[in-house]
């Protein structure tokens, strides 16, 4: 019978909560900064410049269709060939970051194309000023289509983060990585670490469906 | 001795894509049967089924792949099974492919209209029956599309097992970009296969969706 060795994985438990405290921090970066990144690709996507539209496609195209890892694999070794060289923990959010924008310019340019002109003008017609039509008519209905895909883009994101440890960002996954090299206990190690992941989307999904609730709580007339 | 990047190095790298494409297919193969399972547990009478099946959803969607990939490499040794990157590679990436497409699956089972469950009870089907000739095949139209969609995520999933030792695309890629010392080109042939492997998938489920959302637009 196996003799499972959990006390040494508890005994350093603060270390794999500072790594999934970075692996927060890092997912939260990446979002927002993709989410600017999702915006000016979104907007050059609609925008009827045909050879906007062609960057933006090429872009998503390549990012959705090859790994994850092999983007951060260029990023991080690829690129220092061309002059270019970042730290791991920059590799990583960078590529982060141009993941989540190729995932997060589809979800807004559905939120942007959802937006209905009859809606605009009838808003206007009844006298609303324009910054009121932009907050009530055009934002507010506009998150509320992309909010779901958005916050479940997030614990994708998160999760997918994992993968940073290989090029020795300092996630929550490279502290179990840490860990398992001092107490050899990879077995535990690592089921402690996938626990706490799991802890973590169930703790974000809930937050963003409260969130969702009380923000998007009005009847809509269809 | 640095080695030459030439059409040596491209042709070993060309010829790991089997090995993913092996991979994905066992994956895919398992997954597709487990899959089954879990979403016909999803949606079955029992409430016991149900929790179970959710359960299981929700703990392969709520962890990362590279973590379930890890746990069942060092875990197959606690069971008693050698530790191999092939089994571990294969036995993560089914259970990974069942959790995600039983989900994706029970949406379109649920997606067929609950009058055709009551002909099929009117006309006293047993449930094997309603299943396999009622249920099932009105499913499966609708789920062809998100299923290649998956496909596409799981083919890249596969990448991740180059991490614990197994040699597929990604991890050729490596040993040949340290024996040249050209990471660039060789990151870039690797990212090219990938997308080559990839894309066409990705424009068929986008095509068979656009054309199953026009068929069924009133």
């Amino acid at each position: 019978m196996y003799d499972f060795k959990f006390d040494p994985v508890f005994a350093a438990f603060d270390q794999l909560l500072l790594g999934a405290w970075f692996t927060i921090q890092m997912s939260a970066m990446a979002m927002v900064i993709g989410l600017v990144v999702s915006l000016f690709g979104a907007v050059a996507k609609t925008s009827g410049i045909r050879p906007l539209r062609w960057i933006v496609d090429t872009y998503i195209e390549i990012i959705r269709n090859t790994p994850f890892l092999v983007q951060l694999y260029f990023i991080f070794f690829g690129l220092p060939a061309l002059g270019v060289r970042f730290s791991a923990n920059e590799a990583a959010l960078l590529a982060l970051v141009v993941n989540f924008g190729a995932y997060g310019t589809e979800i807004l340019r559905a939120g942007i194309e959802a937006i209905s002109r009859g809606q605009i003008e009838a808003a206007l017609a009844i006298g609303l000023s324009r910054l009121q039509v932009l907050r009530y008519v055009i934002l507010k209905p506009a998150m509320r289509t992309i909010y779901p895909a958005l916050t479940s883009q997030f614990i994708y994101l998160m999760l997918g983060s994992s993968v940073v440890s290989v090029i020795s960002a300092t996630d929550l996954t490279a502290a179990g990585n840490d860990l398992n090299s001092v107490t050899f206990a990879s077995f535990e190690v690592y089921l402690v670490v996938t626990a706490i992941y799991l802890v973590l989307s169930l703790a974000f999904s809930a937050l963003f469906a409260a969130i969702g609730r009380s923000a998007f709580a009005y009847p809509v007339g269809r | 001795m640095i080695r030459e990047f030439g059409p040596n190095e491209i042709i070993f790298i060309a010829m790991a894509i089997r090995w993913t494409i092996a991979l994905s297919a066992i994956a895919f193969v398992g997954g597709g049967i487990g899959g089954l399972i879990i979403a016909l547990m999803r949606v079955s009478d029992r409430p016991v089924l149900r929790a179970l099946a959710l359960g299981f959803i929700r703990l392969f969607q709520g962890t990362p792949l590279l973590m379930q990939l890890f746990i069942v490499y060092f875990g197959l040794n606690i069971v008693g099974l050698p530790t191999s990157p092939w089994i571990a590679a294969g036995v993560a990436l089914t259970l990974h492919a069942s959790a995600f497409l039983g989900e994706i699956w029970r949406g379109c089972i649920e997606a067929v209209p609950p009058g055709q469950t009551e002909a099929a009870n009117a006309l006293a089907y047993s449930y094997g029956v309603r299943m396999r000739n009622v249920i099932l095949p009105q499913a499966a139209r609708i789920a062809v599309a998100p299923t290649t969609g998956f496909l596409v995520q799981l083919i890249k999933g596969t990448s991740l097992a180059s991490i614990i030792g197994f040699t597929e695309l990604t991890r050729a890629g490596q040993i040949i970009s340290n024996a040249t010392f050209q990471p660039f080109l060789v990151i870039s042939t690797v990212a090219v296969l990938y997308f080559i492997l990839c894309w066409p998938l990705s424009l068929l489920a986008r095509r068979m969706e656009r054309r199953f959302a026009r068929a069924t637009a009133r």
